[in-house]
């Protein structure tokens, strides 16, 4: 089973999301993640740790701030260091000595974004590695069998990636191929009692692909979902009609997964929405950059109005970087050449995710999820009624007014 | 602040540094080193991965060239450089410049000497110099001295002389306007001794300085290529010999094990470690043993490894690496070879430090491989508590009588 002391079964997937709470007025819920490698609070924001590290951060730090999942990518990985020196080193856990859960994606995406000259048949996704010049086929098959040999918590299915502002009949045939990949993954998958298989919903931004592709995928018993295809180019506005169709249609026991959504307003209307799980690379890659995020936006520390500022990045934050240096001194070091200063920011970044998926998972145990959403627009945008278009209209698709 | 030494035994000093710090109650152990910082941090580290590392020293070495610039904004902050860096429980000591990066000659004048911040030259006259002081409120500051006089490849005895009269003239500014400065009266001034590579201004440099009423000594000019120092290190007993007992003597830009036990036996008692900041920075690992008191077994083991390790060393040593302009040495191992890629042993077998405890070389390797940031971070938690737990082995061998063994298991590594 891949979740924790639960009997085995092998004729339906585990039931491994439990919900703690729901939101009576939208479809927020909080919940608890069994993974194999211990519980998971949800909604949860999962931290980007591509090639087997968090960035500058060190695994006792990711841990000592609260994180239990963080993601690898298998493209990266599958091409260095490989999953034969992986599996040597007792999976992707054993490698980089990572306590807590792994979710890893299939390289779906990176054959896409990464790869500029990729090919994609019914076989898979044909593409040259940029570092050797070999040419690979990533099947489904060969995606399923890189994950079983990182061994991560979570694995995904690999889908046939195509970008949201693409339309016309590449995007239905994507749609059709990606369930076909799925049952080609389910098939393929060695490891079911430790490696829960997701499946991605794909069907770009159209309504009835999306519903299509939600019936077929929701008749396959995986343990969880993800909704993909989203977080690209599109416009906002059709990107929460999509995410709402989507859970409108996903079954209530199992966690959704929402690919690549991580700016903080994005976070907590998706949850709204009722998504529970989130990744992303903007917070740690912004803090490589300089950019802290606070509840109001985020600080460009590089810029001169704060070479005096004494104050900590956010008196409210609890982490280390907030507990020690101030805005300031932070400001002198991004200057210099010693990275720690990206460490700092990296950390502070997480923890700010981190704290505030906590946040509204609290308030949605302790039912005030829509005063929390109010209160969190009107320090974002400074009143309420000045949140985007877009998200005013999300929140209010599910019963959360904003004036 | 007050130096007792335990024992000088052929020319080495052992002993404490007591009263230090702004409450007069930190202790400072020598032989010692000086944590290596830029721009007040240590490379790579937040406090968060500086504690992991054991044995940490009591001082940490911060630069003028990474901080000159910013002294406005520390005049205003007001609470002193230690406190703004995040380093509050820490000793300071500000060197002018930074051992790694030494900045352009030519630019020092009778009444000022630049440095070199992000931002561009910095140029110090002494009074904006003790300004800076002022604003920085180190524990102990290097003063303002010329120490160009070594950096030319054949120094002239009229710029020898230079070096040492502009010197102290700077000192003799920079003491009078401590008196008259009611924030550094609790700072220490360090006499800096110059003279390039002339015997007679040397000891000239270490007499007058030595008159003054400096809380130390800083041995500036001595660093070199391994021929170089040769020809200094002599230099370098005859200036200790002219120097008060009771006042610890530092030295800039030697940090190599060898050297540094050199400088040692004669009478040198304070280093900079930016030595494993250099190794960290071309993908390498100390792995040098300063274990002079092994079982036979380990012996043997060591033996085995060391051999082999010295053997793979020769063949690659002329490797230049980017980062950072010196050739790796034989006190190490560069993790970024392939043999390491599926080695699946820490850095260095029985090492306490983090990475050891957590990692292997193998992950180390695709780190570097993979261009990842968090190589540097565990690089450097391993390079300085390897070097750090020299530096206690430094002492342990001095106290047992031991240093000539010690010297034997160094000089054998360095190839």
């Amino acid at each position: 089973m891949a979740a924790a002391a639960s009997p085995s079964s092998m004729e339906s997937a585990p039931r491994i999301m439990r919900l703690v709470a729901e939101c009576s007025r939208s479809r927020a819920r909080a919940g608890e993640l069994r993974l194999p490698h211990g519980p998971v609070a949800t909604p949860v924001f999962m931290p980007v740790g591509t090639q087997a590290t968090m960035k500058g951060i060190t695994a006792e730090q990711l841990d000592a701030l609260g994180c239990r999942i963080c993601l690898g990518n298998t493209y990266h990985l599958g091409l260095r260091p490989g999953p034969e020196l992986i599996q040597k080193a007792h999976g992707l856990h054993g490698f980089m000595n990572w306590p807590h859960n792994l979710l890893t994606d299939s390289g779906g995406f990176q054959m896409v974004s990464l790869v500029s000259l990729s090919e994609v048949t019914e076989e898979g996704v044909r593409f040259r590695s940029p570092y050797d010049g070999e040419e690979t086929l990533l099947s489904p098959e060969r995606s399923v069998e890189i994950q079983n040999a990182l061994g991560s918590d979570i694995i995904m299915q690999l889908d046939d990636v195509v970008s949201s502002t693409v339309t016309g009949p590449r995007v239905e045939e994507a749609m059709f191929r990606s369930i076909r990949w799925l049952d080609r993954c389910i098939a393929a998958h060695r490891r079911p009692d430790q490696q829960n298989l997701f499946a991605i919903i794909q069907g770009g931004l159209d309504a009835h692909l999306r519903a299509t592709c939600l019936e077929e995928m929701t008749k396959r018993d995986v343990p969880g979902f993800a909704i993909g295809g989203l977080s690209g180019g599109e416009s906002k506005n059709q990107f929460w009609r999509m995410v709402a169709l989507s859970t409108a249609r996903l079954p209530r026991d199992k966690p959704r997964y929402l690919m690549g959504v991580g700016y903080a307003t994005d976070l907590v209307v998706c949850v709204a929405l009722g998504c529970d799980m989130f990744d992303c690379v903007f917070p740690t890659r912004t803090a490589r950059f300089g950019s802290a995020l606070v509840p109001t936006g985020n600080l460009q520390l590089k810029k001169k109005q704060y070479e005096k500022d004494f104050r900590p990045i956010d008196p409210e934050c609890a982490c280390p970087t907030c507990q020690t240096h101030s805005r300031a001194f932070l400001h002198v070091l991004l200057h210099s050449d010693n990275t720690a200063a990206l460490h700092h920011l990296t950390v502070h970044n997480i923890a700010y995710q981190l704290q505030l998926m906590s946040a509204v998972r609290a308030s949605i145990v302790e039912k005030r999820f829509p005063d929390f959403v109010r209160h969190f627009m009107g320090t974002m945008y400074g009143d309420p009624t000045l949140c985007p278009t877009w998200a005013t209209e999300a929140l209010a698709s599910v019963g959360i007014t904003l004036a | 602040m007050k130096l007792s030494l335990t024992k000088v035994v052929n020319g080495c000093r052992l002993g404490k540094i007591k009263n230090l710090g702004k409450t007069g109650d930190r202790t400072m152990d020598v032989p010692g080193c000086l944590l290596y910082t830029k721009t007040g941090s240590a490379p790579h580290l937040t406090p968060h991965t500086l504690h992991n590392i054991h044995k940490v020293p009591a001082m940490a070495q911060l630069t003028l060239s990474s901080l000159a610039e910013h002294h406005e904004v520390l005049a205003e902050y007001k609470e002193g450089v230690g406190k703004f860096i995040g380093m509050p429980e820490s000793l300071l000591y500000c060197s002018l410049h930074d051992p790694v990066s030494p900045c352009p000659a030519g630019y020092v004048t009778n009444k000022s000497v630049s440095v070199w911040g992000v931002g561009g030259r910095v140029e110090m006259t002494v009074s904006k110099f003790m300004a800076i002081q002022q604003a920085l409120q180190p524990d102990w500051f290097q003063c303002l001295s010329d120490g160009e006089a070594s950096c030319a490849e054949a120094t002239s005895i009229k710029r020898a002389r230079k070096s040492v009269d502009r010197s102290l003239l700077f000192l003799d500014n920079c003491l009078r306007l401590q008196e008259e400065s009611e924030a550094l009266q609790r700072s220490t001034i360090i006499g800096v001794i110059e003279g390039g590579d002339v015997m007679e201004e040397r000891l000239r440099s270490a007499r007058e300085t030595a008159k003054r009423p400096v809380g130390g000594f800083l041995l500036d000019g001595f660093q070199g290529d391994p021929m170089t120092l040769e020809t200094r290190l002599h230099l370098l007993s005859s200036v200790t010999a002219e120097l008060p007992e009771d006042k610890p003597r530092l030295i800039c830009s030697v940090s190599r094990p060898d050297e540094v036990l050199e400088c040692i036996e004669r009478g040198v008692d304070l280093f900079e470690s930016f030595f494993p900041y250099q190794v960290t920075e071309r993908g390498c690992a100390l792995t040098f043993s300063f274990d002079y008191q092994p079982n036979p077994e380990e012996t043997l083991l060591q033996q085995n490894g060391t051999q082999e390790e010295i053997k793979y060393v020769h063949q690659t040593k002329k490797i230049k690496t980017t980062g950072c302009n010196q050739e790796m040495t034989s006190f190490e191992i560069n993790l970024k070879e392939k043999k390491y890629q599926g080695d699946f042993e820490p850095l260095v077998r029985g090492c306490s430090c983090y990475c050891c405890q957590n990692h292997t070389r193998a992950y180390i390797h695709h780190l570097l491989v993979t261009n990842e940031l968090l190589a540097g971070v565990l690089l450097m938690m391993h390079n300085f508590e390897h070097y750090f737990g020299f530096f206690h082995s430094i002492r342990e061998a001095l106290k047992n009588d031991r240093l000539a063994q010690l010297k034997e298991l160094i000089r054998r590594q360095a190839s």
